[in-house]
């Protein structure tokens, strides 16, 4: 039964899908909590930020996890779309989608691209400036961190939020990532099998609660930053 | 409600055969009951076509009364039109306004390769359910009675909602990814939670999805428009139940 394994067929491929979502949803809700210190308390924003980027567990173990994470679930949502256009060469001259799914769902690949877009501007704002930083200019010195500067994230953070281009962009794609979890949330969890008549209406609105309020709080911490310096 | 007449604007999707080009037709009607399903009026459509020397519009249908699943259609950008929990032969014109314009199309899916007009070919679906779609019985004459198992009646009722699907493929044709998973699902469940289909369960799952793959069905993305759409009111949770069903069967699976 070699040709029918999970990686071979629509199903298989819909609950890794499903997986890789979980996997961001986890991750996401670790680097809201991280960037909403940022505004209690610089210190521990800097503390925090100076573990993660200098513990060997989080950059040579969870670092490639996250990046394979990502790259999966953007390349498999894209082979899926695209398998999923494929599936009907001629399109309906009318057809009325509003009136049996919502909108997110039936645009996940459009919020999922504009998440992606933002992702490009994030890497280069963030996550390249710090493997520059870090492994590139600074040296195999610079990482082990002897005499590194551990109170610089704090005052990094807070100048890209300077520009109100970026903010704008940064709160706009958090839109966009609303819209994505307010149908990919639930979607997960139908698509591993989950759905229970006690537990799906709670899961709903629990998906709900957090498509709202993470994008929400990630906002809030990019206007609390431009307008506070 | 009092019978009223209503005049409309068809815009019938025409098509010679499966090689030609089609287009959109349009056909102005007077004077139609709104008690007419619609199918009638189709039919009076057709019966002013052919007495007029033109090529009656080609539409699937049969028992006319739901349960056959033969009827199709896109009507007005939904499968079986605006009503819920119907056929097409079951939707009636007092669904439409005077002076409306209808548009119908044929169930649009890669899978459902077009013949003639609103005919599609559907055996995708017959493909799909012999691969699996039944429970296999020694007919030698003493076969048990199905009644002499105890069955919970949670799990009857559930089997039973299942296998009111009639195949017609409205999931498919409403699905913006046209995914037959609604469908499948049905098949599945209806099988998979009662004792009889228990035996051959896992090679059924992976059998028939392996089939709805082959067949050219788009991926679920979860978007519940077959559920809507459905004339029988087949439920998601059966296509939750399927990706449960296969996600043990390609574990336990050799
Ligand atoms: C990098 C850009 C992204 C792209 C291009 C993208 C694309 C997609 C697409 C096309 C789907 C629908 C696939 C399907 O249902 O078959 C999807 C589902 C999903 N996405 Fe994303 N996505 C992105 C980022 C994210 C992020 C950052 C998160 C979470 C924080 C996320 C969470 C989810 C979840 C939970 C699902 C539902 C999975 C399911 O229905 O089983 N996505 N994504
Ligand atoms: S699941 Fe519903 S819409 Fe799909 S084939 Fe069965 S009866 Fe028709
Ligand atoms: S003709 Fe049989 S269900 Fe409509």
């Amino acid at each position: 039964m070699s040709e029918y394994g999970i990686t071979k067929s629509s199903v298989g491929r819909k609950i890794l899908m499903a997986l890789s979502g979980f996997f961001l949803l986890v991750f996401l809700l670790q680097h809201f909590a991280i960037n909403m210190l940022s505004v209690i308390s610089d210190d521990a924003f800097n503390t925090v930020s100076d573990f993660m980027g200098y513990n060997p567990l989080v950059q040579f173990a969870l670092q490639p996890v996250l990046i394979f994470g990502v790259i999966f679930h953007l390349a498999m949502g894209m082979y899926l779309e695209f398998q999923n256009t494929k599936a009907r060469n001629k399109k309906y001259a009318k057809n009325n989608g509003a009136a049996n799914s919502s909108w997110m769902s039936r645009n996940m690949i459009i919020t999922g691209v504009m998440v992606l877009l933002f992702l490009g501007l994030h890497f280069y704002d963030f996550w390249w400036h710090e493997i520059t930083e870090k492994y590139l200019e600074g040296g195999a010195e610079s990482f082990t961190g002897s005499g590194r500067d551990t109170t610089r994230y704090s005052h990094e953070l807070q100048e890209k939020f300077v520009d109100i281009w970026r903010v704008i962009i940064y709160c706009l794609s958090f839109v966009f990532l609303s819209l994505h979890l307010l149908h990919g949330f639930q979607s997960a969890f139908q698509s591993v099998g989950f759905r229970h008549s006690k537990y799906t209406p709670l899961i709903k609105k629990l998906g709900t609660a957090y498509a709202i309020i993470i994008p929400a709080g990630f906002i809030f911490i990019a206007l609390f930053h431009h307008f506070n310096h | 409600m009092a019978e009223k007449f209503i005049d409309i604007t068809l815009k019938i999707w025409r098509q010679k055969d499966a090689k030609s080009a089609g287009k959109m037709v349009d056909y102005p009607m007077k004077k139609v009951s709104t008690d007419s399903s619609f199918l009638e009026m189709l039919d009076l459509l057709n019966e002013d076509l052919v007495n007029k020397g033109e090529e009656p519009v080609a539409f699937d249908h049969d028992c006319r009364e739901g349960i056959c699943g033969m009827c199709s259609l896109f009507i007005n950008g939904e499968a079986h039109g605006p009503d819920r929990g119907v056929t097409t032969c079951q939707l009636h014109m007092r669904m439409f306004k005077n002076g409306e314009t209808i548009t119908i199309e044929p169930f649009r899916a890669n899978a459902f390769p077009l013949i003639k007009d609103l005919v599609t070919d559907r055996g995708s679906f017959d493909r799909i359910i012999q691969k699996g779609g039944f429970v296999s019985v020694n007919t030698s004459g003493n076969t048990q009675d199905a009644n002499a198992l105890p069955i919970p009646k949670v799990d009857a009722d559930n089997a039973f909602d299942a296998a009111t699907c009639i195949g017609c493929g409205a999931c498919v044709a409403t699905c913006k990814n046209a995914s037959a998973m609604l469908f499948v699902s049905a098949k599945v469940s209806q099988l998979a939670l009662l004792p009889q289909g228990k035996v051959e369960a896992t090679e059924r799952v992976l059998n028939m999805v392996h089939q709805m793959d082959m067949e050219g069905f788009g991926n679920c993305t979860n978007t519940g428009a077959c559920e809507v759409e459905c004339p029988k009111g087949i439920s998601l949770d059966n296509i939750a139940r399927m990706n449960r069903e296969y996600l043990k069967a390609s574990i336990i699976a050799e």
